[in-house]
């Protein structure tokens, strides 16, 4: 990579992070320091509005770079995480967004705390939510930095760290300073540069092969070194039984992980009413959708166009498929056009970290502050305001996700996102769907659900290959590994719910049926949501 | 009588502003429009500060005993049957079909190599299919929702809202 391009993409960056500052200062002049506007920016988002920003909060630097780059390298089983990670919102929209909308106020806990005792439910839903989002914030942010690094043509860990802590920090200033109303603006940014970008690349493609999709399929087949078997699964997950059954369990997470995720969750607060949060989730199905069908041209384009043994020379994980595409789409490394569209690409890329650490940060200090700060403090302590305790735990919070992701720097990123996804589908699903749908669920159930998925999620993942036993794990010396499977979903989701159900059949007191009505009453109808 | 054993459909008690009511909740514009005559009277509000709390309790289980009387009102049933018999089913064949594809596409890959047309093969098919099916379904919700469920829940709002404002009103 020659001087020019990085110049221009550090120029682009820069671009970026400026008009970022410069809404989140403009987002901190208009509020009002209330909990409604840091959390929620008042709910004044429209359905548009908010679809964009639930698109861009969902559509991470590993679906833009990973799947099209898992694609290139082996064609059909990238597919199926475009497919997974869509289908995932048809579990928010039925179940989820409306229900959640009219029962809570800001965070998860608030729809379990509508039937159940308030301290316990608030303890265990907080907790599990601020374990799902540091586990999703360390994810991105060590895909931030080998990501720069990669694009910047950077060597070696100094690149690296100093871009973990610039993302830290600046998502940080955003969420403490700027609340819900900043973030989601950066969120609506982004969402409109990375859908931008992706269609015009996969227009290229498209264009290069004359409108056929034939053409492209057998090209990207035939460059690939794997002929016709690029074209259907099992490249990837076709070996063993073990790697099939794992990812059978990771596509269960990643359909039922969604609807748990704290940072979703949390957008459905930020618009008037139930009906707008639907509007907002069928917005954001059509966009996230339509984005999913052009990583998947971009993929085997890039597998047609720049070769996937090419791809593999430049990052063994496929990361630099989509940039490489660019290069080439652009007209070469030599022309004006390649590096240009190499440079947009590397700073959408870079956006897409920001605004998707932004929301998370966001939506993770406030179930600090909001559930778990509201539950812990003793009764004779200072009373401080919520909000002034969210910003200082978002510093908190990025404090400590920039410790763990410097410490994690060598984990797959892939695998963290999965990860947070089986926790989030174990811990967070089952609790919230058995309070919307369930009459006798009683606390007892809502905390063992939330810790039979929790614990059992954390821990299979302790006694994974991933920890131990294999040369490519975290401890390599050592061997404890005696669960087979990388992703713990098929065996944490359904204990989640088992566990859950136990504890409603043997606890001693009885659910209340007022408080279940008021539950379905205002789920369905909005009655007194705020 | 008390005001929340009236049918659920008749609002006509003058309701005065709960705390619960929030000014910044577009519904209420609505509502306070809609129910201008049973508002703004200027009455002073009926607080009496000595037995405000045992008050306060009684007026929170009165809130309570609306919402099992709004849910047992047959507009109610109607709303709550008329979501569940499309999302039952619709949760159910979506997650089949989705567990069924990524079963067949880890264990079955030769036969989703079967070739259909050209380089397009059943996988490809299958996944994009997937897409589809995931828009049809999120269309079909969000019709059904608007045209059978939206209107019915929100007069079930306005009714149970004002049943709620009566509720803690009249204990005070």
């Amino acid at each position: 990579m020659t001087g020019n391009h990085q110049s221009l993409v550090l120029v682009l960056f820069s671009v970026f992070v400026a008009v970022t500052l410069g809404i989140t200062t403009w987002a901190s002049r208009n509020r009002h320091g209330s909990a409604e506007e840091f959390y929620t920016g008042s709910r004044l988002f429209s359905p548009v509005e908010n679809g964009l920003a639930i698109a861009g909060d969902y559509m991470s630097a590993a679906s833009f770079l990973g799947i099209s780059g898992l694609i290139a390298l082996f064609g059909y089983d990238g597919m199926l995480y475009s497919v997974g990670f869509l289908v995932a919102w048809l579990v928010v929209l039925l179940l989820v967004a409306e229900l959640v909308r009219n029962c809570g106020r800001f965070t998860l806990a608030d729809v379990l705390a509508a039937r159940m005792r308030e301290r316990p439910v608030r303890i265990a839903a907080g907790t599990s939510s601020v374990i799902v989002s540091v586990l999703y914030l360390v994810a991105q942010m060590v895909g931030a930095g080998s990501l720069v690094a990669l694009l910047l043509g950077g060597t070696g860990g100094a690149a690296q760290t100093w871009t973990v802590i610039g993302v830290g920090a600046l998502m940080v200033v955003y969420v403490s300073l700027g609340g819900m109303r900043a973030t989601t603006w950066i969120q609506i940014v982004k969402a409109v540069l990375l859908l931008a970008g992706t269609l015009v690349l996969g227009v290229l493609v498209m264009v290069r092969f004359g409108g056929d999709f034939n053409e492209l399929l057998s090209t990207a087949a035939d460059n690939s070194g794997f002929g016709e078997a690029f074209l259907a699964p099992g490249l990837e997950y076709g070996g063993s039984w073990t790697d099939r059954l794992d990812f059978i369990s990771l596509g269960l997470a990643l359909v039922l992980g969604t609807a748990g995720l704290p940072h979703i969750l949390s957008r459905f607060y930020t618009v008037p009413t139930a009906r707008a949060a639907r509007r907002s989730v069928v917005w954001a199905i059509g966009l996230i959708g339509g984005f999913y069908l052009m990583t998947i041209l971009l993929g085997f384009g890039a597998a047609a166009i720049v070769g996937s043994d090419e791809v593999r020379e430049s990052n063994e994980a496929g990361n630099t498929a989509v940039p490489l595409l660019a290069l080439d789409l652009g007209g070469g490394a030599d022309s004006t056009g390649g590096p240009v569209l190499f440079a947009v690409v590397a700073a959408v890329a870079f956006a897409t970290i920001l605004a998707v650490v932004a929301g998370v940060t966001l939506s993770s200090s406030a179930s600090v502050a909001h559930d778990l700060y509201a539950s812990f403090r003793r009764a004779g302590a200072k009373q401080r305001s919520e909000v002034a305790v969210a910003r200082v735990a978002a510093v908190g919070i990025g404090v400590v996700s920039i410790g763990l992701s410097l410490l994690s720097g060598s984990l797959n990123v892939a695998f963290l996102v999965g990860l947070a996804f089986a926790v989030a589908a174990s811990a967070n699903l089952p609790v919230l769907l058995f309070t919307l749908f369930w009459r006798r669920f009683t606390t007892r159930g809502a905390v063992w659900s939330v810790y039979g998925g929790l614990i059992p999620a954390v821990a299979l993942v302790v006694f994974s290959p991933v920890v131990s036993g294999r040369p490519t794990s975290m401890f390599p010396g050592a061997d404890f590994a005696f669960f087979p499977l990388e992703n713990p979903g098929l065996i944490s989701i359904p204990l989640g719910f088992l566990a859950g159900w136990l504890g409603t059949v043997t606890s001693s007191e009885e659910a209340d049926e007022a408080k279940h009505a008021e539950t379905e009453v205002r789920s369905l109808t909005g009655a007194g949501a705020v | 009588m008390e005001p929340w054993d009236k049918e659920i459909s008749v609002n006509k008690h003058d309701g005065r502003d709960a705390g619960e009511v929030r000014f910044d909740d577009p519904w209420y514009d609505a509502l306070a429009f809609g129910w201008a005559e049973t508002d703004g009277t200027g009455e002073p509000a009926p607080t009496v500060p000595a037995a405000r709390r045992a008050q306060e309790e009684d007026s929170d289980r009165a809130a309570a005993d609306v919402y099992l009387e709004v849910q047992r009102s047959a507009a109610f049933q109607e709303v709550r049957s008329r979501y569940r018999k499309f999302v039952v089913p619709a949760f159910v064949s979506f997650f089949l079909w989705y567990v069924a594809y990524v079963v067949t596409a880890t264990t079955a890959t030769e036969f989703m190599a079967t070739p259909v047309a050209g380089s397009v093969n059943v996988a490809m098919l299958a996944g994009l299919g997937q897409f589809l099916t995931t828009f049809v379904l999120t269309w079909a919700y969000a019709r059904h929702a608007r045209l059978r469920r939206d209107r019915a829940a929100l007069q079930l709002r306005w009714d149970t809202q004002e049943l709620t404002r009566g509720a803690r009103g009249g204990a005070a």
